[in-house]
Parts: structure tokens; C-alpha cells; sequence
């Protein structure tokens, strides 16, 4: 099967409890999966890469403007009509995520941000001491704050009750791929989240994506998974694909788990050999 | 005068305003409401010694000698 095919597979019918979009801040996203746009070699690569993952929303970071590198990034997302989630990457303290913020909204025109507030380079992990003052303080100034958290379920919370409008916590660091390496924390922190919980960071391929959904996530958020897969766009589909299995799953009802087997064939009316 | 321009110094004329600079930098011919006259969004922002500079007020906003202006926009990142 050929790439074009694959591509050109229907949607997935959505009926009943999946047949739900997802609502944040009031405004419903076609999809569930947020693709990021970091790691893309060529800003065509990453267009069809954003179609095939079928996205509706993207983040961005925001860095000084070069004459020389304008084609640009802002043109091509306002062409592809995906809504935007600028980042505060690259800030290690609250002062220059709040300024970064700032800036977003005033270039971009929209006060949702993904507030990323990291220790040190070498982790890229969260600074909860940072992330929570920012959080305070961008609330505070009328931002949508998407905060960017450990998976750690206190800490999720404080940030919901600080006014954060979605929690993200990662699944594992950066850019690693590593998948969800605390699956029973994402879960506690769905199980007592009132704001979307989206999975953040650490997706490596199609089945973490799922599994994220299946745990009980609002959204998935990624972008290393298919900016830098050997086929970024057969990868973006296999993402969308990913999210709804795992949404539908979820709400499903998986079976539970048994120690031992238990035989889905009955036993009776056996025809019997001599 | 002299400011210093995303970390570069840079000599402008006397009394440009921030939306001298931005026209200067984008090509683009900027409105009085900082907007640009095609119509077209902009998508930059800009910060004059650690604060942000409202569109709104890129007109009025006079640059002095010495100024630190980070001008910004949204570039690939997740």
C-alpha cells in the first residue's frame, strides 16, 4: 500500500460518547491531537505533516525576527486555518516566561499560551517553584494559561486551582520518546483534574499517543514524534488515527485485567473424539 | 542615535518611532494603529528595554539613544 492510498483512508465514523470534540476555553478542536511544529526540516515537510495529523491546533515558539528567514511559519499556519498555541520555551524563570507571553499575545494576537518554565537544559524538566508563580502571574493578567507540568498530580492541581485553563503534564522528558513512563500518575491527575488534561512531551510513536488517551487524557500534544519520524507524514496520520482509537477505547470500557486465562469459547457441546 | 536592536547595535535616525523600525525591518507599511496597511496580520511584537510595546502604540512610541528593542515573532517550536 502505497503512502497515497494510506492517505486517503475515510475518518473514522465518531458516534456517541466520542462523537464529542474536544472544548477548551469554550472553543471546540476538531481534533484531539495538538501538534507542535518544532523539529521540522522544511516548513513544506511540516504543512503536510500538520494536514495529514489533521490538527486544528499548534504551538509556536516566539524568537527574534530575521529579514532573512521570513517565508513564513505565522503565514503558513493562517493559510492551513490551524489556530495557534505559542510557547514560552527556552525560559528558565517566570520573569522571561511572563515577558515571552507577553509578546505572544501581543504578535499573535491571542492570549492562550503554553507555559513551559524548565530547570536547566540538560532535563528540560519543569521548575515548579517558576511555573507556579508564572502561572499566578499570567493568570492574574488575563492569559489562558496551558501549563506545562511534571507528572506529578499535586502540583497539577495547585496549577488548576491557581486558574490554569488546561495542565499538561509529560509523559517523559523532551524529546526523548520515551513514552509515558508514569502511567498511574497521569491517571490520578486525570481522576482529579476539572480542566482538560492534555499529555505533554516524552510520545515516541502511535501506541503512547493512544495509551494517553486511554488513561483518561483530553488531548495529546506532540511534536519531535512526527516532525522528526523518517515519514513525518505518514506519522501525523498514524497520530490521528492514534488519538481517536485511544478516545474511543477509553470510552469502551476496557476489560479488566485477570491473573489467569478465562476462556471466551464455551465448554459445552464439545464434539467429542474417541 | 544608537540603539541595540535583538542584541545587535544599530544607528537610526533621530527620533524614529517604533513603527519606523518595524516598517524598516518587515517591509511592510505599518498604520497608525500598528496594523499593517495590506490588511495582512503581522505577527511581530515588540519590547523596548524589557517591556512590551502595544501595537497601539508603536506610532507613538518615540526610540531613544541607548534603547534595547527585541523585536519578535513566532518561529517552529513545540
Amino acid at each position: 500500500m502505497n503512502e497515497t492510498t494510506f492517505a486517503g483512508t475515510p475518518a473514522v465514523p465518531m458516534t456517541g460518547a466520542v462523537a464529542d470534540s474536544f472544548v477548551v476555553d469554550g472553543v471546540r478542536l476538531g481534533s484531539r491531537l495538538i501538534m507542535g511544529t518544532g523539529g521540522a526540516p522544511s516548513l513544506d515537510g511540516l504543512g503536510a505533516a500538520l494536514v495529514a495529523s489533521g490538527t486544528e491546533l499548534t504551538t509556536v515558539a516566539m524568537r527574534r525576527y530575521s529579514p532573512a528567514e521570513t517565508g513564513s511559519l505565522f503565514q503558513l499556519l493562517e493559510d492551513h486555518r490551524i489556530r495557534v498555541l505559542p510557547n514560552t520555551a527556552g525560559c528558565f524563570t517566570a520573569k522571561d516566561a511572563v515577558l515571552t507571553a507577553e509578546l505572544a499575545r501581543e504578535a499573535l494576537e491571542t492570549d492562550w499560551v503554553k507555559l513551559e518554565v524548565i530547570a536547566d537544559e540538560h532535563t528540560l524538566l519543569p521548575d515548579a517553584v517558576e511555573l507556579v508563580d508564572a502561572t499566578e502571574q499570567l493568570v492574574a493578567r488575563g492569559f489562558k494559561v496551558f501549563a506545562y507540568t511534571n507528572d506529578d498530580p499535586v502540583l497539577a492541581l495547585r496549577l488548576e486551582n491557581l486558574g490554569a485553563t488546561a495542565v499538561m503534564p509529560l509523559g517523559a522528558p523532551i524529546g526523548t520518546g520515551l513514552g509515558i513512563l508514569n502511567p498511574h500518575n497521569i491517571e490520578l491527575i486525570v481522576s482529579r483534574a476539572s480542566v482538560p488534561v492534555v499529555l505533554d512531551a516524552g510520545i515516541g510513536t502511535a501506541s503512547d499517543a493512544a495509551l494517553a488517551m486511554e488513561l483518561g487524557c483530553d488531548a495529546v500534544l506532540l511534536a519531535t514524534a512526527v516532525t522528526r519520524a523518517q515519514n513525518p507524514v505518514l506519522m501525523g496520520e498514524a497520530f490521528k488515527h492514534a488519538v481517536i482509537a485511544g478516545r474511543l477505547a477509553k470510552a469502551a470500557g476496557r476489560i479488566p485485567r485477570r491473573e489467569h486465562a478465562l476462556a471466551s469459547s464455551a465448554m459445552e457441546g464439545r464434539a467429542e473424539f474417541l | 542615535m544608537n540603539i541595540r536592536l535583538n542584541g545587535t547595535e544599530q544607528s537610526v535616525a533621530d527620533g524614529a518611532s517604533v513603527s519606523t523600525l518595524v516598517t524598516q525591518l518587515t517591509g511592510r507599511s505599518i498604520g497608525p494603529d500598528g496594523r499593517a496597511a495590506d490588511g495582512r496580520k503581522l505577527g511581530v511584537a515588540v519590547a523596548r528595554n524589557a517591556e512590551v510595546v502595544p501595537r497601539s502604540q508603536w506610532h507613538a512610541t518615540a526610540l531613544a539613544d541607548g534603547d534595547d528593542v527585541e523585536l519578535v515573532t513566532a518561529v517552529q517550536g513545540g
